[in-house]
């Protein structure tokens, strides 16, 4: 998630401080990506080093800056929307790497690693389904957010179920066994 | 706690004998409790249909016991099975099984007019079914007067009208879009939360996120199930 762009959007709706900041944006994804003060001054301060930012006067008698989006900082952000989210800018997909590896190596039933994901996955989406009922009906944000976590974490079990369905075609389920030589320790365990 | 609405006990089903027998169903123990949602998943050919139609009574298991509010189905005389079937048991089957020859609203009668309820009576709970699954307009039409979508919401008000305390839905949602499949989710939770019991057939994972458990069919065998959900305040608590 592009905090920079989070941040550049509210500063759209006026000038803010940083502590403001980062309670719309929590507030506004429902707590989905809490931030730290912290992270909000770095990004800032980055955003004032482009042009995108700049701060109004001087820090009030509490110390607060408040900042004041640029027409870059404008740009920038109409831009962002104009664009649609690359799936190669999201970090890689560590269970897609974790199947193909099961898939490979010796001795891993896949058909747990598979289940034991699905499990997991259903028990967020309950979770998740749980937050959805308990949400106002006039949140928008947060139940747009959250229905976001729920369409991935169901196209997950989907992709399972897929990919479940295909190995058993294959007859690609079953563990497959060691084909280098037997590390002799190995061998005694299996005696 | 108190005893549970639907009790499966080491339940198999088996059909035919020898080579050719199916293990539709193996060993299965299941038990659901007052106000409990639990959905079912497993891919095609678990035995998911199999295990509703044998806690409906439609189906009787090959081993194993099947009790409904404490009641041994295999210990009933035909005639008790019919009746709690039509009393205690509300059934949305996976190929809706609408009557044709009757219209929306009477088809949704029916099983209150076969226990006795007036008939003026029974279209007014009819009517309030069908309007809960929003058909209500269309209580007049023939079942192939009225879209998949359509015809899948009658079956499920059959099913929920009356004081059934246990509804069992196969794939309730298959021909419904996003929107009503919720609708109709959130039908079945409320009917759940306000005291009865519910076990649903689903393949998506979004809807079988309502159920309070998820269990796992797999080549006839329950292989894992999610355990109770978390409790909403216990979620609102650690995303503070
Ligand atoms: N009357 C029958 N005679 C023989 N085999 C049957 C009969 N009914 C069901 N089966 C078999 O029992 C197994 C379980 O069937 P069931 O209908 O319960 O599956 P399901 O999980 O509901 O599948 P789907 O998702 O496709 O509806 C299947 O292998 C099916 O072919
Ligand atoms: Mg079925």
């Amino acid at each position: 998630m592009s905090i920079r762009h989070g941040l550049l959007a509210l500063l759209e709706r006026g000038p803010r401080y940083g502590y403001q900041l980062r309670s719309e944006f929590e507030s506004a994804t429902g707590t989905t990506w809490p931030l730290n003060v912290g992270q909000v001054y770095t990004t800032l301060a980055r955003l004032e080093r482009d042009g995108l930012v700049r701060p109004v006067g001087e820090a009030d008698a509490d110390g607060r800056v408040t900042y004041l989006i640029t027409d870059t900082g404008r740009a920038e952000v109409a831009s962002w929307f104009a664009t649609p989210v690359q799936r190669a800018d999201r970090p890689r997909d560590e269970l897609a790497i974790k199947l193909a590896l099961a898939l490979t190596t010796p001795g891993v039933d896949i058909r747990a690693v598979v289940q034991t994901q699905r499990t997991a996955t259903l028990r967020s989406l309950q979770d998740l389904t749980r937050l959805k009922v308990r949400a106002g009906e006039d949140d928008h944000a947060w139940l747009l957010v959250l229905e976001a976590m729920i369409f991935q974490a169901e196209a997950e079990v989907r992709w399972l179920d897929h990919c479940e369905s295909r190995l058993a075609r294959l007859g690609r389920l079953e563990p497959i066994t060691e084909q280098a030589p037997v590390p002799t320790r190995a061998r005694e365990d299996a005696r | 706690m108190s005893a549970p609405v639907l009790e499966l006990r080491d339940v198999s089903r088996v059909h035919g004998s020898g080579d050719t027998a199916v293990h539709a169903l193996r060993g299965v123990t299941l038990s659901v409790g007052a106000r409990e949602l639990v959905a079912v998943m497993g891919p095609s050919g678990s035995g998911k249909s199999t295990l509703l139609q044998l806690a409906g009574g439609l189906d009787a298991p090959t081993s194993g016991n099947v009790l409904v509010e404490g009641t041994d189905l295999a210990a009933l005389s035909k005639r008790d099975l019919a009746a709690v079937r039509r009393r205690s048991v509300g059934y949305v089957f996976q190929d809706l099984n609408l009557i044709p020859a009757l219209t929306a609203v009477e088809n949704v009668m029916l099983p209150r007019e076969l226990d006795g309820v007036r008939s003026r009576a029974a279209r007014a709970e009819a009517l309030t079914a069908l309007e809960e699954v929003g058909v209500a307009d269309l209580a007049d039409r023939f079942p192939d007067e009225m879209s998949g979508g359509q015809q899948q919401r009658t079956a499920i008000a059959r099913a929920l009208v009356g004081p059934r305390r246990l509804v069992l839905a196969d794939e309730p949602t298959g021909a419904l879009d996003s929107q009503t499949g919720e609708a109709v989710l959130r039908l079945l939770r409320a009917r759940c939360d306000a005291g009865s019991s519910g076990v649903l057939v689903t393949h998506e994972a979004r809807h079988a996120a309502w159920a309070d458990r998820v269990v796992f069919l797999r080549d006839g065998t329950m292989i894992d199930e999610t355990g109770y959900a978390t409790p909403v305040e216990a979620l609102l608590g650690e995303r503070r």
